[in-house]
C-alpha cells in the first residue's frame, strides 16, 4: 500500500519536478563521464611524461569528484526539502487518517530510493554515452593518436558513482526523516492559507545598503584588478574576497528595494499593464533568497573564471612554448666550483654513447657563477624592502645574483634570437624576463646604482632590464643575470655550465627521434658521474619537446577539471533557481487567478512571467560576469596564465558554455512555469 | 431599464449516467442600479450561476445578455475584454495579490485596461474614499484586517466603473462587525454612486442589504422578494420566513 502510495506520489510530481529528476541524471552522467576518464585515458599512447601528467590529473579528478558530490549532495538535499515543503497538505491528509510520522517517513523513503535508482539507471547511460564523445574530446585535447574508435565501459566510474551517489541519497533520507519528525499537523494543514508576510525593508535602508554594498565591491575591484602590485600577503587577498562575498550579499539583500525605488519614480512605467505586479513578484522572490542568490552569482564567478582560465591555459601554454623555448636542447651542470669548471659536457655525453656534433646543427656553451658575498640584497640596495614586499614569495635578499659574461650572454642571445648588449669596462646589465621581478630590478637600474662585485665597482649599461633567458621553459623563469665585462675574472663558489643548440633534424618526427636521445639523458649522465666523483653535482636537461607535451598535458588537464567544476556549478545554479522559480510559481498561482478574472490578457500575463523568471535568472549572472571581468583581470596580472591571445577565444568559448546550460535551465523554467499558471484556469 | 438578461440558462456537470443538473432552467433580469442577492444553500447552483454570468464558466443551454450583448458566445480574447470592461469582482477570500500594496492593488485593475496613469492615481484616490479605506492605501494584504481587504477587494472590482459588480459570498470570511460595515458600503455605492450589485449568499442578514433576493433551490428558481419601501428590519423578516419555507436554515443541508 505504502509503496504503491509512493509510485503515485513520484508519477505525480514527475511532471512538476522534470527539472529536479533532469538535475539529477544529468548530475550522475557529468559524474560518470569524468570518472570515467582514468579508463580512457589508460589507452592513448603518450609518451611517459604525459602520462605522468594524466596520473597527476586523474587523482587530481577524483579529488575534485568529491568536492563535486558534497555540492551535488547540497544541491539534492536543498531541492528536496523545496519539494516536500510543497506537499504539506497531503502530509497533513495523511496524517489526519491517522498515519504515523514513521510511515510518512517510510514514503518519502521509498520514494527516494524509487526516484534514486531510477535517476542512477538512467543517469548512468547517459553517462556511458557521453563518455565516449568525451573519449574523443580527451584524445584530441592530449593530441593523442587513438588507433580506432572503441567503446570503453569503466566499471570503476560506474561503482564509483553509484557508492557516491548511494551516499547523498542515504544522506538525504535521513534529513528527510530529521524534517518529518519535527511535522506540526496545524502547521501543515494551514501551509497555503497563510498569506506571505512581505519582508518589507525600508527604501532609505535600501539604498543606503546598496550604496554600500557597491562601494565596498568597487574597493575590493580597485585593489584586486589595478592595484594588483601593492596587495602585500594573502591574508589581504583573503580580506578582499571576503569583500566581495560580503558585498554580493549586500547587493542582493537591497537590490529589489533599490528596483522598486527606481521603478515607482516613473509612475508612467510602473503603472502600465502589468508591470507593478512584474516589479513587486521580481522584489519578493529575490527577497526570499538573498542567501541562494548570493552563493550561485558567486559559483556563477568561479564557474566563468575557471572555465576561461582552463581554456586559455591551454592557448597561452601553446603560446609560451615558441616564447621561452627559443631552442631544442638545453642542458646544465651546477655544482661546486671545481668540480664543475673541470667538467666538459661535450665529453660527458661521450661517455654514454652520444655525439653531440652528430644531432646539434648549432650550439653554444656558456658558464654562469654564483658568489656567497653578492645577493639580491647587495644588488637591490635602498629597494630591497620595497622588492620583498611585492616577491613576497620569492627569498630575494640572501638569494645569490647569477653572474654571466658578456661574450658568453651574447652567443647565447643570437642562438635564441635576443637583442645582443653591449657592455663596456666597469659596467653591468641584467637579463629578466619574469615580469614582476623586472619591474622590481629597473628600480636600481633607473637611479643608476653601482653594484661591487668582488672589489670591482660597476654601474649600470642600461637604465632598465632587458629581455632574456638562460635555460628554457614553458613560463618565464629567468629572476635576472647580471651580465658583467670579459676582462672581469671571478673567484666563484658554485657555477653552472650550459650547452644550448638545436637538432639537425628537420621534420618534427625526426626531430622526435632525436628527442628521445636527449630527453632522459641527465639520468644516465648522473648514473655515469656518480661513478666517478662523490662530490655533489646536478645535471639537468630540457628539451623543446618535453616542454610541449607537459604544456599539452597540463593545457589539457586545467581543461578537464575546468570543465568538470564549471559544469557541476553551472548545472547546481540552474536548478536551485529553475525549482525556486517553479515553486514559486506554484505559490502565485491564485494570484495569476485573480489577474485572469479581473481580465488581464493572457499574452500580458505570459510576458510578465517571462520578465520574471529572466530577472530571476538575469541577475545573478550579471554580477558574476562583472566580478569576472576584475577576477579574470587579476588572475591575468598574477599568474600569467591567460595569454593574450587566448583569451578572447577562452572567453568566447566559456560564454558558450553558460549561455547554453543556463539559458537551457531559463527556457525550461519559462515553459514549465507556463504550463503550471495555465494548469488550473 | 434592464441590463441583464437569463434565460432559460442550464448547466450540467458529469456524464450521461450520472447527471447532475447544476441549473435547470432559470431565468430572470437584472435592472440598471438594482443591489440583487441570490440566496440557495449550498449545493443549490448559486456559486455555478454566479460564475456562468461572470463568463468563468460556460452554460450547457440558454443565454446570458448583458446590455443585450450575448456573453456565452464570447470567445478567447474577447472574454478577457468583456470581464477588464463590463464586470467587477469580490470573492469571498479577498484574492488580493501579496506582494502588492492595497494602492497597487486597485490600480492593477485600470493599469490591465491600459488607463493613462494621471487617471488612475484620481480613480483609485476616488474610490478609496468611497470605500473609506485611504489610510490604508499604502498597505500590504498582511497588514491588513480582513475587513479592510474585503474593502479594498470591492474598491478593485468597482474602479474599472464595471456594468455590474459580482460578489461571491463576500461575506463569508469576515466577523459580523466588518460584515456590517461592508454591505453598508454596499449599499452607499448602489444608492450613490449608482453600481449595480449581484451578490451571492446564504446568509439571510446579508441578503436583507439588497434590494431584490432571488431563491434558488436545487438549481431551480424557488422563489423572489422585493423590498419596496420595507425597513431593512422587515425585509429581513421577510426572507427568513421563505427561509423557514425552504426548511430551515438555509445554510443546514436541505
Amino acid at each position: 500500500m505504502l509503496f504503491k502510495l509512493s509510485l503515485g506520489n513520484i508519477r505525480k510530481s514527475l511532471r512538476d519536478y522534470t527539472i529536479y529528476f533532469f538535475t539529477l541524471m544529468i548530475g550522475v552522467a557529468i559524474f560518470y563521464v569524468f570518472n570515467a576518464i582514468e579508463t580512457q585515458t589508460a589507452f592513448l599512447l603518450v609518451s611517459s611524461d604525459m602520462r605522468k601528467i594524466i596520473e597527476l590529473m586523474t587523482s587530481l579528478l577524483s579529488g575534485v569528484s568529491v568536492f563535486v558530490s558534497g555540492v551535488l549532495g547540497g544541491l539534492i538535499v536543498y531541492a528536496s526539502r523545496f519539494l516536500m515543503r510543497r506537499r504539506n497538505k497531503e502530509f497533513a491528509l495523511y496524517m489526519m487518517l491517522g498515519m504515523s510520522k514513521r510511515k510518512v517517513s517510510a514514503i518519502l523513503l521509498t520514494e527516494t530510493l524509487i526516484i534514486g535508482v531510477m535517476s542512477l539507471a538512467v543517469g548512468l547511460l547517459i553517462g556511458v554515452g557521453l563518455s565516449q564523445l568525451m573519449s574523443a574530446f580527451t584524445v584530441s585535447l592530449f593530441d593523442a593518436d587513438m588507433t580506432q574508435f572503441q567503446f570503453t565501459f569503466s566499471a570503476d566510474a560506474a561503482i564509483k558513482t553509484v557508492i557516491y551517489f548511494a551516499l547523498i541519497y542515504v544522506v538525504t533520507m535521513l534529513f528527510n526523516t530529521v524534517i518529518v519528525g519535527k511535522f506540526k499537523l496545524i502547521d501543515l494543514m494551514r501551509s497555503d492559507k497563510k498569506s506571505e508576510a512581505q519582508k518589507l525593508k525600508k527604501p532609505l535602508a535600501c539604498v543606503i545598503v546598496f550604496l554600500a554594498g557597491v562601494a565596498m565591491l568597487g574597493y575590493a575591484y580597485y585593489k584586486v584588478a589595478f592595484d594588483t602590485f601593492n596587495i602585500e600577503d594573502s591574508a589581504e587577498m583573503f580580506l578582499y574576497i571576503a569583500m566581495g562575498s560580503v558585498s554580493t550579499f549586500l547587493i542582493f539583500w537591497s537590490v529589489s528595494g533599490m528596483m522598486t525605488r527606481i521603478l515607482t519614480a516613473s509612475k508612467k512605467l510602473y503603472y502600465k499593464e502589468l508591470n507593478c505586479f512584474t516589479f513587486r513578484q521580481i522584489g519578493s522572490r529575490i527577497n526570499t533568497m538573498v542567501v541562494s542568490a548570493s552563493i550561485i552569482c558567486l559559483m556563477l564567478f568561479v564557474t566563468i573564471c575557471t572555465l576561461s582560465a582552463a581554456f586559455s591555459m591551454k592557448n597561452s601554454l601553446d603560446d609560451n612554448i615558441g616564447k621561452y623555448s627559443p631552442a631544442d636542447l638545453c642542458v646544465e651542470v651546477f655544482g661546486k666550483k671545481d668540480v664543475v669548471s673541470d667538467t666538459d659536457i661535450k665529453e660527458m655525453y661521450g661517455l654514454i654513447g652520444v655525439n653531440l656534433d652528430e644531432h646539434l646543427s648549432e650550439y653554444v656553451q656558456f658558464t654562469e657563477y654564483k658568489l656567497k658575498d653578492f645577493k639580491g640584497a647587495d644588488f637591490l640596495g635602498e629597494y630591497l624592502d620595497l622588492a620583498q614586499k611585492k616577491m613576497n614569495t620569492v627569498n630575494i635578499a640572501s638569494a645569490p645574483e647569477t653572474l654571466i659574461h658578456l661574450s658568453d650572454y651574447n652567443r647565447l642571445a643570437e642562438l635564441y634570437g635576443f637583442e645582443t648588449l653591449d657592455v663596456p669596462d666597469g659596467c653591468y646589465a641584467v637579463v629578466c624576463n619574469y615580469e614582476e621581478m623586472t619591474r622590481v630590478r629597473n628600480l636600481p637600474l633607473e637611479a643608476g646604482n653601482e653594484i661591487t662585485i668582488q672589489g670591482n665597482i660597476l654601474r649600470p649599461a642600461y637604465p632598465e632590464c632587458k629581455y632574456g633567458l638562460d635555460m628554457i621553459s614553458n613560463n618565464a623563469m629567468n629572476l635576472g643575470l647580471i651580465v658583467i665585462p670579459d676582462d672581469l675574472t671571478l673567484e666563484a663558489d658554485t657555477q653552472q655550465k650550459y650547452i644550448s643548440g638545436n637538432y639537425k633534424a628537420e621534420t618534427m618526427n625526426e626531430k622526435r627521434e632525436t628527442d628521445k636521445i636527449f630527453a632522459d639523458s641527465d639520468m644516465m649522465l648522473l648514473d655515469v658521474i656518480k661513478e666517478r666523483t662523490d662530490e655533489s653535482f646536478g645535471i639537468f636537461a630540457n628539451t623543446r619537446i618535453q616542454v610541449m607535451d607537459s604544456a599539452v598535458g597540463l593545457g589539457a588537464a586545467a581543461t578537464l577539471i575546468g570543465l568538470y567544476i564549471g559544469i557541476v556549478f553551472l548545472l547546481s545554479s540552474g536548478a536551485i533557481l529553475s525549482i525556486k522559480a517553479l515553486s514559486e510559481n506554484i505559490d502565485s498561482l491564485s494570484s495569476y487567478d485573480v489577474l485572469r478574472k479581473i481580465g488581464a490578457d493572457e499574452k500580458d500575463i505570459n510576458r510578465s512571467l517571462f520578465r520574471q523568471t529572466g530577472v530571476f535568472f538575469l541577475l545573478p549572472l550579471l554580477l558574476a560576469c562583472i566580478h569576472s571581468i576584475f577576477g579574470i583581470k587579476f588572475a591575468s596580472t598574477i599568474f600569467e596564465v591567460f595569454g593574450t591571445t587566448g583569451l578572447l577565444p577562452a572567453m568566447l568559448a566559456t560564454a558558450i558554455i553558460v549561455i547554453v546550460i543556463y539559458c537551457g535551465y531559463f527556457l525550461i523554467t519559462y515553459y514549465c512555469g507556463k504550463g503550471i499558471i495555465r494548469s488550473r484556469s | 431599464m434592464e441590463l441583464l438578461r437569463i434565460q432559460n440558462i442550464e448547466k450540467y456537470y458529469g456524464s450521461k449516467s450520472s447527471l447532475t443538473k447544476a441549473l435547470d432552467d432559470i431565468s430572470f433580469t437584472v435592472e440598471h442600479g438594482e443591489f440583487a442577492a441570490i440566496m440557495g444553500a449550498s449545493g443549490s447552483g448559486k456559486t455555478t450561476l454566479l460564475n456562468c454570468i461572470s463568463t468563468i464558466d460556460s452554460v450547457t443551454a440558454g443565454h446570458i445578455f448583458l446590455e443585450n450583448m450575448d456573453i456565452t458566445s464570447l470567445k478567447g480574447k474577447q472574454l478577457n475584454k468583456f470581464r477588464s470592461d463590463k464586470l467587477g469582482f469580490i470573492f469571498q477570500d479577498f484574492n488580493l495579490l501579496d506582494t502588492l500594496t492595497a494602492f497597487e492593488n486597485i490600480a492593477l485593475a485600470l493599469s490591465i485596461k491600459k488607463e493613462k496613469e494621471s487617471d488612475i492615481f484620481r480613480r483609485v484616490n476616488e474610490v478609496a474614499e468611497q470605500l473609506g479605506i485611504t489610510d490604508v492605501l499604502d498597505k500590504y494584504p498582511y497588514q491588513m484586517s480582513g475587513g479592510q481587504k474585503q474593502r479594498v477587494a470591492s474598491a478593485r472590482a468597482i474602479v474599472t466603473d464595471p456594468k455590474i459588480v459580482l460578489a461571491d459570498e463576500p461575506t463569508g470570511a469576515l466577523d459580523s462587525k466588518s460584515a456590517k460595515l461592508l454591505l453598508e458600503r454596499f449599499n452607499y455605492l448602489n444608492r450613490e454612486v449608482g453600481t449595480t450589485i449581484m451578490m451571492v449568499t446564504h446568509d439571510s442578514f446579508t441578503a436583507s442589504y439588497a434590494s431584490r433576493v432571488i431563491f434558488i433551490k436545487d438549481g431551480k428558481m424557488f422563489h423572489e422578494l422585493n423590498r419596496g419601501d420595507d425597513t431593512r428590519k422587515q425585509f429581513f423578516d421577510k426572507i427568513i420566513d421563505v427561509v423557514t419555507l425552504l426548511g430551515g436554515d438555509v445554510s443546514d443541508a436541505l
